[in-house]
Order: structure tokens, then sequence, then C-alpha cells
């Protein structure tokens, strides 16, 4: 034990040596939170949009009335013509245009089938699918408003709309924030960034500068030297969550629903991951420049394919199975849950599980190569 | 000799330490080809799928024809059909299911007596995105059901044909399908080429300074610029090499072609390599260990390119003050000068405005370090003088 302990003072002394360090360990995770905490915003309102009447008529007027009521568009120009809707699209000045052909007015009144055109500008899909979903809906509206006029006048003959109301109710992010989405998401980020980076650097630089020879012709036993080496990084996971937590919760209101000591004790089997990545990639590189080449490697597909942004379930199969082994994975069901859902430990048990089963074979897998080189 | 004739050598130096590591070296060139790979298959903005749980209380005909109705779209997966709604706390919690149906037992009742019947969706909101599609998804799915309903009572009585008064017809440009890929292939471009050539850059010129190599480096003749510019040029051709990896891979895989000019395609890639350099350097001065110049470059990197360049979220969604951090984010420039390039197939005329702010910002930051960088040498020297 004092061994452990006399490593791990000598890490934090050696830590404390860069004075550059601690500032970014500690005050950078909040400054990324509150920048992305404010940035992460999938809300698409005011689309801006163009639009083109070519009928001009009373009906054309009430339909685009619609739109531009609904608060999801903002008129940019209203153009004569439908080849200068081109130039706001192509110069991105607008991102949506509606054009309301000819006769449209006439067609309806005599009660034929009329349309009107929405073009959107795919090049930013997301807001385009959402864009083109509420004038979808919005359309779908009028339509319902002009059949219960064609009702209305044929009163009677006793004939009442039918109409199912959809009583939407949206769990755990009842204003649908992007914000109470992305917050817990950076917890997990920040967490898996700073621990397999500082690891998998710092044991490579003892390497590298010969100090780990004199580390091995010491008495101190493999295991203590692992241990004393990765719980300061352990520390340091457990301070930048806190922080994490504080301002995502007191800064931007993000809920936290369930249990903050259950989600304390399950950032541990989430480290145990990431530093056992970490001295996995130590133990496979030479330099310290390998070693950041490599964690990338490991780190930059692990947040893509986690669910950070991206949900999983639309991914094709295969890479569903993939990201079964992405550790990450399992810690953002588990923050999201217990922050915005509220779930304990009966919903979260095989989460855990799983960091537990990949965390102890990756670190297992990564001591044994570390004990062999230091044989 | 004038100091600029060192350039040479230096270059040579550098390419002969690159090639002596040669996994760092393919690292440079193939990860992000690997990465675009992984993400342009992976990758997927659609919300489709959504895995709903079903609990009909009702059991009749109209209802399981409603139900139907969710069951054949794509947007929704029928995965569980309860008996109880209690039950549908458990699922959602444990992500089984993200949206529940709920039939009422008087549904078919109401139904048939002409008045308007409820439904409930339940829909799990954590994820805004999802969750505000997929209650757009059931709204409108209901919303044709009831139309349906009510014109084939109208039908019934002879009054007009089936056909639905109003029918949009949606046009998307660009990428006709909304297919992501077309849509990530740029961002990823941008989101690779900055993270690998930041890191690359600070880890160069840090590494001389904790082996203290840079001390001998800066007795000998050779200036600060021809310094830079010997040490960078390889990490430019590098990245030159793997963007260009990445552009042919985006075409053959994913049909991305650059309907654009090419040649200005090039220009904005150099103009947002130096970008990352200065970014590279700027770190590399202010940092004295690899350890935090790693830790910097990622964090200056991943997280803004990904959130504040408009790669993932439109930067006009954003509050005012967080606009004007996204100008010190040169991924926001490039990336709609890509996407005009490589999607949309425009001139200069379209987006010459991102390219000059991108020019600006890469002579800003080049600049900047380069003082920096000397500043950090000269405090150097002086500390070590006196020791």
């Amino acid at each position: 034990m004092k061994a452990i302990l006399s490593i791990l003072w000598k890490e934090f002394v050696q830590l404390r040596r860069d004075p550059k360090l601690f500032p970014v360990i500690f005050i950078s995770p909040i400054l990324q939170l509150v920048l992305l905490g404010y940035a992460a915003n999938l809300d698409v309102k005011n689309i801006p949009s163009v639009i083109c009447d070519l009928d001009r008529s009373a009906a054309s007027r009430a339909f685009l009335d619609d739109f531009i009521n609904s608060g999801y568009f903002k008129v940019e120009a209203r153009v004569e013509r439908m080849d200068e809707i081109d130039r706001y699209l192509d110069h991105g000045d607008a991102a949506m245009a509606f054009v309301i052909p000819r006769e449209f007015g006439d067609k309806l009144a005599a009660r034929r089938e009329a349309s009107v055109m929405l073009i959107a500008d795919g090049s930013e899909s997301q807001s385009a699918t959402i864009g083109v979903n509420y004038a979808t809906m919005i359309a779908a509206k009028t339509t319902q408003k002009i059949i219960f006029e064609a009702l209305e006048r044929a009163k009677g003959l006793g004939l009442k709309p039918v109409l199912v109301n959809a009583e939407v109710r949206v769990w755990y992010n009842p204003e649908l924030k992007s914000r109470n989405f992305m917050v817990p998401g950076v917890l997990g980020l920040i967490l898996m960034i700073m621990t397999t980076v500082l690891a998998s650097l710092g044991i490579v630089r003892e390497r590298e500068t010969g100090t780990m020879e004199q580390l091995i012709v010491t008495p101190i036993r493999p295991y203590q030297l692992i241990l004393g080496k990765l719980l300061p990084f352990v520390l340091i996971g457990l301070v930048d969550a806190t922080f994490v937590i504080i301002v995502a919760r007191g800064w931007f209101g993000v809920p936290v629903r369930g249990s903050v000591a259950l989600l304390f004790a399950l950032c541990l089997p989430f480290m145990l991951n990431t530093l056992g990545i970490g001295l996995f990639v130590s133990t496979i590189s030479r330099n310290q420049q390998q070693a950041m080449l490599t964690s990338l490697f490991f780190i930059l597909p692990q947040i893509v394919l986690s669910g950070f942004v991206f949900p999983i379930e639309n991914m094709p199969k295969a890479f569903q199975y993939v990201t079964m082994i992405i550790p990450i994975r399992y810690f953002f069901v588990i923050i999201r849950g217990i922050m915005l859902k509220g779930a304990g430990w009966p919903e979260l048990w095989n989460q855990a599980a799983a960091l537990m089963v990949l965390g102890t074979a990756i670190l297992t897998l990564s001591v044994t190569r570390f004990r062999k080189k230091l044989d | 000799m004038s100091p600029l004739a060192f350039i040479g050598p230096v270059m040579r130096k550098e390419f002969r330490q690159i090639r002596r590591d040669s996994r760092s070296l393919i690292f440079m060139i193939f990860l992000p080809a690997f990465l675009l790979l992984m993400f342009g298959f992976a990758l997927n903005f659609d919300v489709k799928h959504i895995p709903l749980a079903l609990v009909d209380q009702d059991r009749s005909r109209a209802s399981r024809e409603l139900v139907e109705k969710f069951g054949t779209t794509e947007y929704f997966d029928i995965k569980a059909e309860l008996d109880r709604t209690s039950d549908i706390d458990g699922l959602m919690a444990r992500e089984k299911v993200r949206a529940a149906l709920v039939v009422p037992e008087t549904f078919s009742e109401d139904l048939l007596a002409g008045r308007s019947p409820s439904v409930q969706f339940l829909i799990d909101g954590a994820n805004a995105m999802s969750g505000t599609i997929g209650a757009g998804y059931a709204a409108s799915i209901l919303q044709s059901y009831s139309q349906r309903v009510t014109l084939e009572a109208m039908g019934r009585r002879g009054l007009g044909g089936l056909t639905l008064p109003l029918k949009t017809e949606v046009r998307v440009w660009y990428n006709p399908e909304l297919r992501s890929a077309r849509f990530l292939v740029p961002g990823l471009i941008a989101f690779i080429l900055m993270i690998i050539l930041t890191t690359s850059t600070a880890f160069s010129i840090v590494r001389e300074k904790e082996r203290g190599t840079m001390e001998q480096i800066s007795v000998s003749p050779l200036g600060p610029a021809a310094l830079i510019i010997g040490k960078l040029v390889p990490y430019v051709l590098i990245s030159l090499a793997s963007a260009h990896l990445v552009l042919a891979l985006g075409w053959v895989l994913f049909g991305v072609a650059v309907k654009g000019n090419y040649f200005l395609l090039l220009l904005t890639m150099v103009l947002f390599l130096i970008s990352g350099l200065g970014q590279g350097i700027l770190i590399s001065a202010i940092t004295r260990t690899q350890q935090v110049a790693f830790l910097l470059s990622v964090l200056t990197t991943i997280l803004p390119t990904f959130i504040l360049s408009g790669f993932v979220f439109p930067v006009r969604n954003m509050p005012g003050a967080i606009q004007l951090v996204t100008y010190l984010v040169p991924a926001k420039y490039f990336l709609v000068a890509l996407r005009a390039i490589i999607l949309k197939g425009v001139g200069l005329a379209a987006f010459w405005d991102q390219v000059v702010f991108l020019a600006g910002f890469a002579v800003l930051i080049l600049a900047l370090s380069v003082a920096m960088l000397r500043k950090s040498g000269e405090q150097g020297r002086r500390r070590r003088r006196g020791r």
C-alpha cells in the first residue's frame, strides 16, 4: 500500500511540474461544456426561406400565411420567377423555397387537386429533413381545413369530420431541448479523452525518457506500479466529472433525476475501460507521437459510433454489432439514464455489467502486455 | 547565407524523421481514410425504424387498422405489444422502445358514433431531434388516417371522389435522396484533417522542445521562419495526400463527386491546412510537454469542429455570442466552401466571402503563432541563462 501511495505521490509531483497541465485538465472541460451547451442546438426554427407565389390569389396568400405564422420559417425573399430561387439556395442565403404554381386558387375552388412545391437545400440534410417534415405537416393541416369546409357546406347530410386526436406526451425531456441530450454526452467524452490521453502519453513518456527502467529496478511490484500510475488519472477524472455535473445542473439546468452517487460509482467501471485503452496504447507505442496517433485511432471512432450525436439504432446492422465493443456507448446510456430518466440500478445494471466485462478484458490484456515489457 | 536557405535541410531532416517512424506516417495518411470509411457507412441522420411499443386496449378492427398504419411505415418498428400501459415505463427506461402508442378502449365506439376519438402517443424525448421527428411522423400518420376515414365517409354519401385536395411536391436540391453520406463527406474531411494536422504540427515542435533539441536549433544560424516552414511543409504535403485519398474514397464509395472547380477546392484546402498548422504552432508555442500539447489540440479541434462549425448543428440556430465564437473555427468557413464546391457545384461568386475569411484567419493565426513561438523561445533562453 505504501509503495502505491509513494508512486501516486510521485505522479502528482510530476504532473504539477508542467504548470499548463492543471489548467488544461480542469478549466478546459468547463469552457467546452459552456460553449457546447449553447451551441448544440438542433431545434430548427426560422429556416430562411424564399417564397415564389405565381398564383397571387387569396387562396395562395392564405396558404403561405399558414407557413409563415408557424414560426418554423422566416421569409428571406419573395421572388417573381422560379429561376430566381437558384441564387438564394446556391449562395446559402436560404435553405428552403415554397413555390405556388399558377391556378392554385382556381383548382382548389373547382375542387380539383392543386399542388404546391417545396424545395429544400439537401446539403444540410438534417435541417432539410426537419424543414420538409414541418412543411408537409402544415400542408396536411391545410388539407384538413379544406375537407372540413367541404363538410360544412354539406351540413344537411349529417356528416361530421372524424379527427383522431393525438395526445402526444414527451417523456424525460418535455421541452425537447437538445441541450439536455448533449450536455450529459460531453461529460462522457471529456472523461474518455482526459483519461485515455493522459494515461497513454504519461506512460510512454516515462519509457521514452528511460525513467521506467529506474522504477523497475526498485522493489516495487508491477501491480503496485500500475495502480500508482493509473490512480491519479481516476482522481482527475472524478474531479472533472464533478465540475461538469455542477455546471450542467447549475448553469444549464440539466436535470439530474437519479442518484448522483450511482453516477459517480459507475464512472469507475467506465474509467476501467478508458485507462485500460490508455495503458494498451502505451504498450504498443514506441514514442509519444505514435501513442498520440494510436489513441486518436481509438478515440475518434468511439465518439462517432457511440450514440453521442448519431443514434445507434439508425446505423446499419453490422455497425450496430461493432458498437457493442465500444465502452462509451454503455456509459452514455448510464449518464443519460441517470440524469434525464431518473433510472437506477435495476434499469442500468446490464450497462454497468457490460462496462465491467469490457474493462476487465482490456485492462487484463494491457497489464499482461505491460508486465511482459517490464520483464 | 540567408536564413531561408536552411528550409531545405530542415525539411529533409523532418522527412527523414517521419520516415523513420513508419507507423506514424501510415497513421497520418490512412487514419483519415479509415475514419471516413467507418463514419460514412455507419452514420445516418435519418430517423427511421423507431422501436415502438403498442397497447391496444380496444382490440377492434378499427384499432387494428390504425396500428397497422404505424407498423407498415418505415418510421416505426413495432417491438412489443403490451397489455398494460404501466409496462411501458420499464421498456422506455431501458431504451428497448423509444415510443409507445396507446389506443383506448373507446376508440372504435367513438369512431362509429362519429365522435373524434383520441389516442395517446408517448415518445422518449431525451434525444430532442429524434423525439421531434418521431412525434411529427406520428402526427402525420394519424392525420392521414383521419382524412381517409372522413373521405371514405364522404365517398359513401356520394360527396366528391377520394382524392385529397392538396398535394405537396417535395424537391431536395444538391442531395436529392437526402443521403447523409453526401452531407457528411465534406464535414468529415474538415473534421479529420483538422485533428490530424493540428496535433501532428503541435507535436513536431513540442517534441524538439521536450527533448532539448530545440535549444540546439536555436543556437544555430537558423531563423524561426525557416525552421517553421521547413518543419511544416512535410506535414502539409502529407495532409494534402491524405485529403485526396479521402476525396477519392468519397467518390468511389459514396458517389460524392466534386461538382465544382477542382482548383478552387485545392485553394480552399491549402488555406484550411495553413489554418490548422497555425493552430498547431500556436499550441506548441504555449506548451512545453507533448502530453499537454496533445490534450490541448484534441480539445480545441475535436469538439469545436464537430459542434461549432455547422457540421452537425446549424450555426444560425446558435445564440449570438456563440455565433461570434464560431468565427474562430476555421472549419466553419471551410465547410461552407467545401459544400458549395463539392455538393452544389457553384462558382466562387457564391462563397468568396468564406474564402476571404479563411485566408484572413490563416494569415492571422500563422503570424500570431510565429510571434508566440519566437517569444517562447526567447523566454526559454532567458530562463536557462538565469539558472
